[in-house]
This record gives C-alpha cells, structure tokens and sequence, in this order.
C-alpha cells in the first residue's frame, strides 16, 4: 500500500543535477535548454526561429546595440543580450555595426532585440521544464 | 542585404514569434500549434486592420 502511493510522487520528483543549467544554456545557445531536457523538436523548433529572426535582422542591415548612453538604448541593449553568444559572437565580428539610415534597417534591429526577448522567454520556459512547473 | 517589404517583414517576425510563444505558452502540441496559429492570425490581423485605420486617418 504505502509502495503504490509513493510511485507517483517519486515519479515527479526533478532528476539530480544543477536545476538552472537548462536556463543558462538556453539564454547562451538558443534551443539548447530544451535539448538538454529531451525535447528535440520544441528546441528545433525554438533554435530556428531565434536564429533566424537574428539573421533576418542582421541581413535588413539592422544594428547591434552597444550604447548605453540613452534609456532606450539601454533597453534595446537588455533585449540584445538575451540572444546570448549570438550577441557575443556579432560583437566580437562586428556585425550590424552600422548606423540605422533606412526603415528597414531600423525593423532589423527591432527583429534582433525580439528574437532576444524571445532567446529569455523560450530559456524560462526550458527551466520551468526542469523544475516541474511545466510538462 | 535584405529588402523585404513591410509586409513580408510583418510576416517573418509574426512566423518566429508565433512560433516560440506557441511553444513556451501551451503544455500539449495540439495546444501549442493552436496557440501559434493564433497569435500569428492575431499579428498579421491586427496590422491589416491598423493599416486600413491609417490610411483612412490620412485621407
């Protein structure tokens, strides 16, 4: 008796291990929280999408921010950052370091500071994955 | 370089980020796809609709 109600609590129980590993590898690599948890197809599937919003933005010439001298910079730099090593890896090349001279140049950037915004989102939902908030 | 018109640009942001909220916001995939369809059917409307009330504003 007491063996069968302990199962499902046991079953539920998270798997040992560093329980923000999967949000810090999502942040840094999009898709890779969730690949870390098993889910293949909902990392793919996050990976493209983050990547290519960041290369659609990039290729619209949009820029990545590096000011922080002005409130909306700053944000624009907060939402740059969540890309990860993708924000890393354009700084350290040099991309998108051209100022914004046309409208389109202007979405691309916005399309870089999303797909950041969107890198954190999908990086929370891989860590409510972990600790079992999430199925 | 890239120079894709307003519109298709509406249309790759709404693809991506219909495609992750989709995913972090629902449990099962029927939900998720669902959801996705959703808010992209919500992006891409709610610019057609914006963009008929500017140009009416603008007459």
């Amino acid at each position: 008796m007491a063996t069968t109600s302990n199962k499902p609590a046991a079953a539920k129980t998270p798997s040992q291990g560093f329980v923000y590993l999967p949000l810090i590898a999502g942040w840094l690599i999009p898709g890779a929280g969730h690949f870390l948890l098993g889910k293949w197809i909902r990392g793919t599937l996050i990976a493209v999408s983050i990547i290519a919003m960041f290369a659609i933005g990039l290729a619209m010439q949009g820029k990545l921010y590096t000011s922080t001298q002005d409130i909306l910079d700053i944000l624009c730099v907060a939402g740059d950052l969540g890309n990860g090593i993708l924000y890393f890896l354009g700084r350290a090349a040099g991309w998108g370091g051209v100022p914004v001279q046309t409208t389109v140049a202007d979405y691309g950037s916005k399309f870089i500071v999303v797909a950041g915004l969107l890198n954190v989102i999908a990086a929370v939902d891989a860590h409510n994955l972990r600790t079992g908030r999430k199925s | 370089m890239l120079h894709p018109s307003h519109f298709t640009a509406v249309l790759l942001f709404a693809l991506c980020a219909s495609t992750v909220f989709g995913i972090t916001m629902r449990d099962t995939p029927k939900r998720m796809f669902r959801y996705g369809a959703y808010c992209f059917a919500l992006f891409v409307g709610s610019v057609i609709v914006f963009s008929w009330v500017m140009f009416l504003i603008a007459r």
